[in-house]
Order: C-alpha cells, then structure tokens, then sequence
C-alpha cells in the first residue's frame, strides 16, 4: 500500500491519529495553544467514524465526561494546555485509581500562573510526579515531532488499555502549531468489544461492574495502592522508550525530552564540527524512564548537560541515574523562550570543555 | 352471637394451622430484584432508603436492569452502588452529571441516571448541572434535597432555609451574609432542554407514589430522546436536623415544603407528532 504523506500542524496530525486510532469519544474545552485539536475533530470526526465530539465547559466537565466514557469501555481523548490540564487534576487522580484507560494530551504552555500561549515543557513535574492527589502514575509519552504526535496517539491507546492506565502525551505548543511531514497510518475500525469491567448495564449473567474510587477500609485502600505500584513496576519493567544518538563514542551527553531534543540534535552537529564528541539521549517515556540506559551510559561519558524549557525539572531524575557517577549540568529556558542550538554548545563549552582544557 | 364468635375464630385457627395466609397469592410486598440484600448505612427515617426503592422498582417494572447506568455522587449517598444490582460509576464531588454525561454519549441507547445531593448538585457542581440540564442530555438526574450537608456532619447547604440552624450557621442562616437558599431546580427547569422537571417527596404514601412515577417518567422519557429529566425529591436528615424520624418528617412539612412547593414544574407534551417518525 502506498504511504499516506502529509503536511500537517502538530495538532492537527493529533486529531487526524485520533480519528485514525478508531477513538470513540472526545471531550475538550478550548485553550490556545490547542484548539486545533477539539476544531479539527467537531469539523472532521462524527462524518467518518461516527465519533462522539463534546465541547464541554470546562476542563473540570471534560475529565469528568472522560471518566464515565471510559467506565464504559471506550476509547476516549481529552487534550489542553498547562492551566487547563491543572483544572484537570482531580479527575486524572480518579481516573488513574480507577484504573480506567484514556489518553490525554497536554500542549504544555509557559507558566504559571496564565502565563504565556509559547512554548514550555513546564508541566514535567506536574505530569509525571503526580499532579493530583495521591500515589499514582500516569503513561507519559513525549513525542519530539510531529510524526511522533501522530504515532504516540496509537501507542498511547494501546497502551492505555494494555496497562488500564491512564496515558498523558506531554507536547509543547511550538509542536502543537508547527508544521511538518507526517505519514499516517490506515483508519482502524471503531472497536463493538466491550472490556469485562465495564460499566454499560448490567446482563443477568454477570454480577454488576462498580467503578470507584473510594475504599472507607485502610487495608483495603492500601491493598489498592499495593496492586497500582505493582503495576507501575512492571510498566517500568516493560514499556521504557528511548532514543540514544551519537551516544556510543560521546564525551558529552545532552540529554533532553520533546522539542528541545531536536534542537539537542543540531547542538551535537556543531559540537561535532568543532572535535567535540557530543551525543544526545532523548527519553520517550518519561514514566517508566530510562534510569538504567542512562546510568549506563554515564559509565563511558564525562559529563552530562540536561536541557529543558523549565527551571530545571526532569534534571532531577537524571541526576538520580547517573547517582553522582559524572557531573549533570543544567541549562533551563523558562516563560516560552526556546534555546539555541549555539548556546546549548556555548554551555557545553564553559561547563565541560573549558574546565577540561 | 357467641356461637358465630366461636365459629369465626374456630375458621381463623383452621386458616392459621393451615399455614396459608404465608402462601405467595397473600404477598402484598416484597424487596425488589434490583435492591440488594445489603443492609443500608443510613441513619433511620432518612428518605434516602427509601428513594432508593423506588428507583430499584422502577427499573424492575421497566425491565431494564441490564441496560441501567447509575452514577453516585459524594455525600450520604456516596455508596449508592452497593445497594442497586445495576452497573453503577461513583463521581468525584459535582461531576456526576458530567460523569453521566460521558456514559450517554458513548451509550446513546442506554438508560442512564445521576443520584445527587444538595452540595453535590446545587454547590460544588452548580457548573456540570446547569450544562447538563442545558445540553439537554438524555439522563434523569435525581436531587436529592434535604438543605444540609450529611455526610459531613450537617454544615450549610445551598439549600439550607433562612435561619435554619447547622454547623456552620449556628445561628441560623443568615440570608445577609450567606444569601439566599439556591432553588435551583426552579432554574434549571426554565431551560429547553430540560424535558421534564418535577419536584417530590418521601414523607407519606401518596408522596411515595407521585415520587415513584417522577422516577419511572425519567426512565421512560429517556426513549424519546427529547431531554433532561430532574426530579428533585425533598428529604429528611433526622441526624443533622436533630429530631427523630417522626419529627424531621413534621418539621419538613412545615418548613421545606412551603419553600420547596411540590408539584411538577415542566411537563412533557406527549399530544405532540410522535418524535419516532424520524428527524
Ligand atoms: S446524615 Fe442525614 S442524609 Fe445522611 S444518612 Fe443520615 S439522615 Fe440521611
């Protein structure tokens, strides 16, 4: 079959794999920088799959209509931006506890606060420790292009139902609003299989499915928490996805998630250039996250710069990998302000090659 | 006369030794299929029991117990589920009828209903039911309004009448300060996708009756796909009301009635074309 090429916004190549994926439902409120996303789906989705679309009003109701949705088995969408997905929190707790399957996306913007409509990867801790209340986790897919928003789409349902857990895609506006080439895959069929646990009428031969959250008994809450980490341990046993470049022969490593990973790339270009042997080493899962690859590799290299746009988020969980092997530098852009391939190398130069010389 | 006395009683001991007034014609009552043999945690005389009942009877005398979705919501009721032998979801406070909501929409044929106290309903979810009733989903959503928090220990409902004491307004509620009781099914019922909206209560058996057939009308009205049902049942909460059973009965008859009138507020008009010719 031939390839199904297109040029498409970020967001608009979410909406399109949602479409695609077979997503029985969709709920969102408008916020920039994604609206696209509910846009593309209320003009293109009931037409051709006969996709519910919702525009609800609020986050706090688009969560909610989440959890009923995937109570009853489908497979169901939401997507916001950082202050919308923060109004989002509580049902994501309830969700995750529920252990019902969805997938979310965030097309994080600069915070806090209402902050800006530019580009941030702000929401790291956010999403990945636990925004909402509680001992949970959720599936955290951080596509670095816009393929990638089309491909995590998939990823993110099959793995939302493999695990039923809940799965956040963490994007950023400046992949949310730009455009690239994008192959697609071919429609998948909206599914009529109805999980065993779901809540859609009770027939005289089963006993009735309840989905709750609430558990008065201490030992029964704890046996429930005991049964999510087992959980979230064989994820991490499982589902790790990463991507090494230029890594194996690497004195430096920049390490990076999304967006910023690319402009990594080009960084280890021009360091190349120069005679300095950068690589890059970009998490695709942040939960489970590569603590292993990475604390390997900080056995070959001599040090390693993590590049975020935040104040320094997920450098935290490098520096745990790498357990004080090496030195972990940092370089954070905040508010929107994307960094340039020439100071990421700038940086490299003044904290490692410098010293070195 | 003495010996038809003799004769009467003679007949009743036959009967009795006979056993047959415990054969199954003689049943007048029974627990309907969709209630669980489970002992309830609410407090005695409170009318959610009951409520309960009557939505259980009504989704037996319909026959849809395996097409029935309930959602619970927090407060007294937040264990709902363990007493209706149907699939039932439980709603983070507020969200049921955007919970409901979410089953409706991917479960079109489905019977779904929401069951929601004061706070959840008419305070912290004021947003969901509004849009709800608005969007004219094809849900019953059943409020129950009892003007105080239960669940909680009997703090200030936005139903909570003028000067009528709780936990937080224990000197009663002062309308200066706190506003007004919120008669919020008086609201919704202005809007055109609210289908039929209708207030009663639980307090003697011609209520229990009207209740039942609000209850059964939100089921069945979900056929025509018109809109929202409400009905809002007014409620006891001896414990928070600090009376007894009888009392809290009396006291809301005199007080919660005169303020939420009985009666229904929006009626279907069912002489209309038939909605099954297609639109
Ligand atoms: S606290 Fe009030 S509403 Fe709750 S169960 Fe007891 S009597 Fe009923």
């Amino acid at each position: 079959m031939n390839k199904e090429l297109k040029l498409m916004k970020g967001n608009e190549a979410l909406a399109e794999a949602a479409i695609r994926v077979g997503c029985d439902a969709y709920f969102g409120y408008p916020i920039t920088p994604q609206s696209e996303i509910l846009e593309y789906l209320t003009r293109e989705a009931y037409e051709r799959t006969g996709m519910v679309v919702l525009q609800a009003e609020s986050e706090i109701a688009s969560i909610n209509m989440i959890y009923g949705a995937a109570g009853a088995g489908k497979k169901v969408m939401t997507s916001s931006s950082s202050p919308g997905i923060s109004l989002m929190q509580e049902g994501i707790s309830y969700i995750a506890c529920a252990e019902l399957p969805c997938v979310l996306v965030n097309v994080v913007r600069g915070g806090p606060g209402l902050g800006t409509i530019q580009p941030s990867q702000g929401d790291y801790f956010q999403t990945v420790k636990g925004g909402g209340h509680g001992d949970y986790k959720l599936i955290v897919l951080a596509p670095s292009t816009v393929q990638e928003m089309v491909d995590h789409v998939k990823l993110g349902f099959e793995l939302a139902f493999k695990w039923r857990n809940p799965v956040m895609i963490l994007t950023d506006g400046a992949l949310g609003q730009m455009m690239e080439k994008v192959e697609l895959f071919p429609q998948i069929r909206r599914t009529t299989e109805v999980p065993e646990w779901a809540t859609v009428g009770k027939p005289k031969t089963r006993e009735r499915n309840i989905i709750t959250t609430l558990h008065i008994e201490a030992d029964k809450m704890q046996e429930i928490n005991l049964h999510l980490q087992k959980k979230y341990k064989e994820i991490e046993q499982e589902e790790i996805l990463y991507e090494a470049s230029g890594c194996d022969d690497a004195e430096f490593v920049l390490v990076a998630f999304g967006l910023v990973a690319r402009i990594c790339q080009k960084t280890a270009l021009l360091a190349r250039e120069k005679g300095i042997k950068v690589g890059v080493f970009r998490p695709i899962t942040l939960f489970p996250y590569p603590f292993n690859e990475l604390n390997k590799l900080a056995d070959r290299a001599k040090g390693f710069l993590t590049v975020e746009m935040n104040a320094g988020q997920m450098v935290e969980d490098v520096r745990l990998a790498v357990n004080g092997k090496i030195p972990v530098e940092f370089l954070g852009r905040m508010g929107g302000v994307v960094p340039t391939p020439e100071e990421i190398l700038q940086t490299i130069e003044e904290k490692f090659v410098g010293e070195l010389v | 006369m003495n010996e038809k006395r003799m004769t009467e009683e003679q007949h009743f001991e036959e009967m009795i030794a006979e056993e047959s007034i415990c054969i199954a014609d003689n049943l007048v009552f029974e627990k309907p299929e969709t209630l669980l043999d489970t002992p309830m945690h609410y407090c005695p005389g409170c009318g959610h029991g009951v409520a309960h009942r009557l939505i259980a009877e009504a989704i037996d005398e319909l026959g849809i117990q395996d097409k029935t979705i309930g959602v619970a919501p927090v407060g007294c009721s937040v264990l709902a589920y363990q007493y209706l032998n149907i699939d039932m979801s439980e709603a983070a406070h507020g969200r049921a009828s955007a919970v409901a909501t979410g089953i409706k929409r991917v479960l079109p044929d489905k019977y779904v209903f929401s069951y929601q106290g004061d706070g959840d309903l008419a305070a912290i979810g004021t947003g969901e039911t509004l849009h709800t009733c608005n969007r004219g989903e094809n849900i019953l959503i059943i409020f129950i309004n009892n003007g105080i928090y239960g669940m909680t220990g009997g703090q200030m409902a936005p139903t909570t009448l003028p000067g009528m004491k709780s936990t937080t307004t224990p000197f009663g509620r002062d309308v200066k300060i706190m506003g007004n009781p919120l008669k919020i099914t008086e609201m919704i019922a202005q809007l055109p996708g609210v289908y039929y909206c209708t207030r009663v209560a639980v307090n003697s058996p011609v209520n229990v009756r009207k209740a039942k057939k609000a209850i059964l009308n939100g089921f069945k009205y979900q056929d025509h796909k018109k809109g929202l049902s409400f009905v809002e049942i007014v409620s006891n909460c001896p414990s928070n009301w600090k009376m007894n059973p009888v009392e809290s009965n009396k006291w809301m008859e005199e007080n919660m009635f005169p303020f939420y009138t009985l009666g229904d507020m929006k009626v279907p008009n069912l002489n209309l074309p038939s909605e099954s010719k297609g639109e």
